[in-house]
């Protein structure tokens, strides 16, 4: 990139500016007119000049297009028109150019805009172009938040800066020159005065400025820090609080903004300093106008009408000068700012363009052996952690490798992963340096998980087929609008110097996958196992089963399970298990739920707050008194009152029973205790007010016979609420039927989970194993009707946030492993990728990842970096390393008998 | 069975008889009401044991691993109490008991049990309860060395 921003912009816009100069120069021709046009009309047709007489008329557009050397060549005589049409043409002339003008500069204003906005995408696409191109070591030492903040905001200024970046000074420039060369030409002594002051302008005030822009560099770096320590403190927030050290951040992010308020203060100082001495300067002009043109006048060296003439003239210098010393200053802003980004992006050994050239067509070729000649790696702190390793790899291998001190073998894995790069030697794939092979080539023959694994902000099924993301496998037609958009969007992206890909195109590339029969499941097949291999299906259907869908998009796999919940209902009646679970049937009261939950008969949508919508509400209120439940649900609430309040009443305030049985605090177990006592005490026939009725409804409506045994639940009244559900749900008010969906057996319910809505009921909890015997019940349901695989499909639309954040650090780890697992490569290196699981686990999850990957058609190589020496017996050559070397390689058997090193490591 | 009754029920327990009743049902509430089949086990011997049941309905039988398979020592029925000792100690369970028929018990867990005890005056009872249960087993047990003495010589 070039070191001069305004070469830059000249480079990438040159054409375009060229072109609106032009429109700017021939803008000024009806400018022009339009400022002559209304004197013409004063004097003209208003004042009468040339109509002195009755009935005169004056010729309109009269022209003569004369040449020289050949005269005329061209005459109109023009219209002649009398005084009021002359006015009347006149005026139209002028509105004519008041809108010419301003399509002018509607038109150079737009296009000046675009310009600035496509030099703008090109210029944020070229720096993350180079983030992808970093060498791995760098991106080690820079912060991502800064990083961000720079492509983000500190190159903004630039596309408003392109617009004017040399349409502006052509204009002002000329501006400024036209107005001097007329003061000259007045008088050429206090023409050179003007001259004089304007040079001393010219040349103090930029000078004051490099101050403001010294102070404007250091305003942009301590900001860039700043948005850096505060994704920091996001990223951290767990480590603040489990250290207290929330105090310590305060600190720290006030005197980083005591710090920008102080630039930011000296620049305001400054800033307007430098504007009372450029004022100054252009007030001193007139004054030595005043003062020596005044006493030249007196002396009479020089006439009045010049001196007038000069002072008038001068009106129009100072407001292009100011303008263009106003824009040499945003030219050095962003001329640093620009400096500053660039600073950053230029790093040493970038990743040259061609190693990522897109490859569409993935060949159907293998690579082997992948070898490490004499390398060295060194870390961070420059110490060397392998030196002079050799060794080679063939397809079909499965090596374990083990470090004895350091870490050597950790650094070879890296650099097989090209995340870390050799300081000597080289590592080889097929005899080519890994690091001239395009990514397109090594990135699919080499499949490397290291225990640092990133995920993207999506779905997990986004994230598993991430890894076979490498080119569109194919194109999109597009029709109608879309391909107008299309089209657009292409002709953009190439005007801005970007890459028109078709991110809407089919990115995944089915035929690398690693199961590979040649069938339309083979990537279903791939995942399913790679899963399974992980040990992840569980999680995965745990997830699907609490996660909620929406009907009206997956309308088949709704009925489906509409389909499974009657299934399993019949299932259950044929095992003889129906009394594992209450249904939820529209016209019984379900025993096992609680007195508000058989009222709704629905799902509320999950949020802070929707339950107190429904219980403030007066419709609400409304409903109970027709269906006659008022009265009976007060009643019954305050006899729960009184239940709890001799159950808990003489417990100390933090028993833990608060938490575990009963849904009150001993603060409100103490507010119930007074509100029976109000009643007690007051005179039949006085009605509770509203506060007294939610309280005491609140209690009701949690109450669960079987549960709480106080025995409140008549069947009049369970008969009561189970028609009090028609009542409600038939006219419920807009705002609360947007909140609640009612029960319906033959429904799937959007509000409820996936568990929910097969179950649909409540299972009974006096059986003490029932969750257990309905879920195997359910399993063998589930599998019969074939919803299996669907049921994944739903675990796996499961939205795992920023950086995986939602899944356990297990998951995250199993996942890591599992992408690379569906891909199709000839070399697997494992670089301590399941670190967090216990040994049982990590020994299953090994096993299952050899014997999956050697199942497979295209025998690859595993090469797996152990934390847990042990495993080593699941492969069949070892390598082990000490300090930074190879100490041992041999089969696990050999090594077992002859190794020293191996035997202390592995026993 | 409402809480109330169960409430009279846990009364007519040795180890809750002199409990506060304000207590026994807070010990009510906390604990829960199971329903079992004939032919299932409440527990299994040598499991660890978090919680004793009392018997509302029905019967089970308290069975013993022996080298000749499962031996019958005993059998539980309405208003009775098993698998009390883990309450008080932690331990596996000695034996196993398995529903002759369909039994509803009340399920009291180890740690409800605790936190009802907090109070003294109810560990107080409970564990005199405990220590005559403890002295009529001791001195079962002695008759029965006796009995067994005389019968070795």
């Amino acid at each position: 990139m070039e070191k001069s921003l305004l070469r830059y912009i000249w480079r990438h816009t040159r054409r375009q500016q060229l072109f609106i100069l032009a429109i700017v120069a021939a803008s000024m021709v009806p400018y022009f007119l339009a400022f002559d046009l209304p004197k013409q009309i004063i004097n003209g047709p208003i004042q009468g000049g040339g109509f002195e007489s009755e009935g005169a008329t004056q010729a309109y557009m009269d022209f003569t297009v004369t040449l020289p050397w050949l005269g005329t060549i061209f005459q109109f005589d023009g219209i002649p028109l009398d005084r009021l049409e002359t006015l009347g043409a006149l005026s139209g002339v002028f509105l004519l150019l008041v809108i010419i003008n301003g399509l002018f500069k509607y038109y150079i204003n737009t296009y000046k805009g675009r310009l600035g906005e496509r030099l703008l995408r090109r210029i944020r696409y070229q720096l993350v172009d180079r983030i992808l191109r970093f060498p791995p070591s760098y991106l080690k030492k820079v912060h991502a938040a800064e990083v961000s903040s720079m492509v983000k905001d500190e190159v903004e200024p630039f596309g408003g800066f392109t617009g004017d970046a040399f349409v502006q000074p052509a204009m002002l420039g000329g501006q400024a020159i036209a107005a001097l060369f007329f003061i000259m030409v007045q008088n050429f002594w206090l023409g050179m005065i003007a001259a004089t002051m304007v040079a001393i302008q010219v040349g103090i005030i930029p000078k004051m400025r490099h101050r403001l822009i010294e102070l404007g560099r250091q305003r942009q770096v301590t900001a860039r820090h700043f948005a850096g320590k505060v994704s920091e403190i996001v990223e951290g927030i767990s480590t603040i609080h489990a250290f207290d050290t929330s105090n310590y951040e305060r600190a720290d992010v006030s005197h980083r903004l005591g710090h920008i308020y102080k630039i930011r203060y000296d620049l305001y100082q400054w800033k307007f300093l430098v504007k009372f001495v450029n004022n100054f300067l252009s007030q001193l002009t007139p004054f030595l106008f005043y003062s020596i043109g005044g006493y030249l006048t007196l002396r009479g060296n020089l006439d009045v009408g010049q001196l007038i003439a000069v002072i008038n003239a001068y009106k129009d210098l100072p407001g292009p000068l100011k303008e263009l010393i106003d824009w040499d200053q945003a030219r050095q802003d962003v001329q640093v700012k620009y400096e500053q980004v660039l600073e950053e992006f230029e790093a040493p050994m970038m990743i040259p363009p061609a190693v990522h050239t897109l490859a569409a067509k993935s060949e159907d070729k293998s690579f082997s052996p992948l070898a490490a000649v004499n390398v060295t790696i060194e870390d961070q702190s420059g110490a060397r952690v392998a030196e002079g390793v050799s060794v080679r790899f063939e397809r079909g291998e499965t090596v374990a490798i083990i470090d004895n001190a350091g870490s050597g073998a950790e650094a070879l894995a890296e650099a097989f992963g090209r995340v870390a790069w050799p300081v000597a030697g080289k590592i080889t794939l097929q005899d080519t340096d890994l690091l001239d092979l395009p990514e397109s080539v090594s990135g699919r023959a080499i499949s490397y998980s290291g225990a640092d694994s990133y995920f993207f902000h999506g779905t997990l099924k986004d994230n598993l087929l991430y890894g076979l993301k490498h080119a569109p496998t194919s194109t999109v037609t597009y029709s109608g609008r879309d391909a107008t958009q299309r089209r657009w969007e292409m002709h953009e992206a190439r005007m801005a110097g970007n890459a028109d890909f078709d991110i809407h195109a089919e990115w995944l590339d089915r035929s690398t996958t690693s199961v590979r029969n040649g069938q339309k499941d083979d990537l279903k097949n791939s995942l399913l196992a790679a899963l399974d291999a992980v040990q992840l299906t569980s999680d995965i259907m745990d997830l699907a089963l609490h996660s909620t869908f929406d009907p009206e998009v997956h309308t088949e796999l709704a009925a489906r399970i509409v389909d499974m919940r009657h299934a399993l209902r019949s299932t259950l009646s044929v095992k003889g298990l129906s009394h594992l679970v209450v249904f939820f049937e529209p016209d019984r009261y379900n025993i096992e739920a609680s007195v508000g939950e058989n009222l709704l008969f629905g799902t509320m949508r999950q949020g802070a707050g929707n339950e107190n919508s429904l219980l403030d509400s007066d419709y609400f209120y409304d409903v109970l008194r027709s269906a006659a439940l008022l009265e009976p649900l007060f009643d019954m609430g305050a006899a729960i009152a009184e239940n709890l309040v001799d159950i808990f009443g003489s417990l100390p305030e933090d028993h833990p029973f608060f938490q575990q049985m009963i849904t009150l605090s001993a603060d409100e177990i103490d507010v119930y205790e007074q509100l029976l006592q109000r009643f007690s005490e007051r005179p039949e026939g006085v009605r509770p007010n509203r506060d007294e009725l939610r309280a005491m409804l609140r209690l009701s409506f949690n109450y669960v016979e079987l549960r709480y045994r106080f025995g409140l639940l008549t069947p009049e009244l369970s008969e009561k609420i189970v028609k009090a559900r028609d009542l409600l749900h038939d006219k419920l008010p807009a705002h609360l039927a947007g909140l609640i969906e009612r029960y319906d057996p033959h429904r799937y319910i959007a509000l409820a989970s996936l568990r929910e809505n097969i179950l649909f009921g409540k299972l009974s909890h006096r059986i003490a194993d029932a969750g257990e015997q309905i879920r195997a019940v359910a399993s063998g349901v589930m599998h019969e009707k074939d919803l299996y695989a669907s049921f994944l499909g739903v675990g796996l639309e499961f939205d795992i946030g920023a950086g995986g954040r939602r899944l356990t650090l297990v998951q995250r780890q199993k996942l890591n492993v599992a992408r690379s697992l569906i891909r199709r490569s000839d070399f697997y290196v494992f670089n301590r990728a399941l670190p967090g699981l216990d040994r049982r686990v990590q020994n299953e999850i090994v096993k299952n990842v050899v014997d999956f990957l050697k199942e497979q058609d295209h025998d690859p190589a595993i090469i797996w970096v152990l934390s847990n020496t042990s495993l080593a017996r699941l492969f069949k050559r070892v390598v082990v390393f000490d300090r930074g070397s190879i100490a041992d390689d041999g089969t696990f058997e050999t090594l077992e008998q002859e190794s020293g090193i191996f035997k202390t490591l592995v026993a | 069975m409402l809480l109330k009754e169960e409430v009279q029920l846990l009364r007519r327990i040795p180890y809750f008889a002199k409990v506060d009743p304000c207590r026994l049902k807070l010990l009510a509430f906390a604990s829960s009401r199971v329903s079992y089949d004939a032919d299932q086990e409440l527990f299994h011997q040598g499991d660890a044991g978090d919680c004793a049941y009392v018997l509302l309905d029905g019967s089970a039988d308290i069975l013993m691993e022996s080298p000749e398979g499962e031996v019958k020592i005993g059998e539980v029925k309405g208003d009775c109490i098993v698998g009390e000792v883990c309450l008080l100690c932690d331990g596996v369970r000695t034996a196993t008991v398995r529903t002759t028929t369909p039994v509803e018990a009340l399920k009291i867990c180890k740690d409800a049990f605790s936190k009802v005890l907090i109070d003294p005056g109810v560990t107080r009872e409970v564990t005199r309860a405990f220590a005559e249960q403890l002295h009529r087993t001791t001195s079962e047990l002695d008759r029965t060395r006796v009995g067994q003495r005389q019968l070795v010589n």
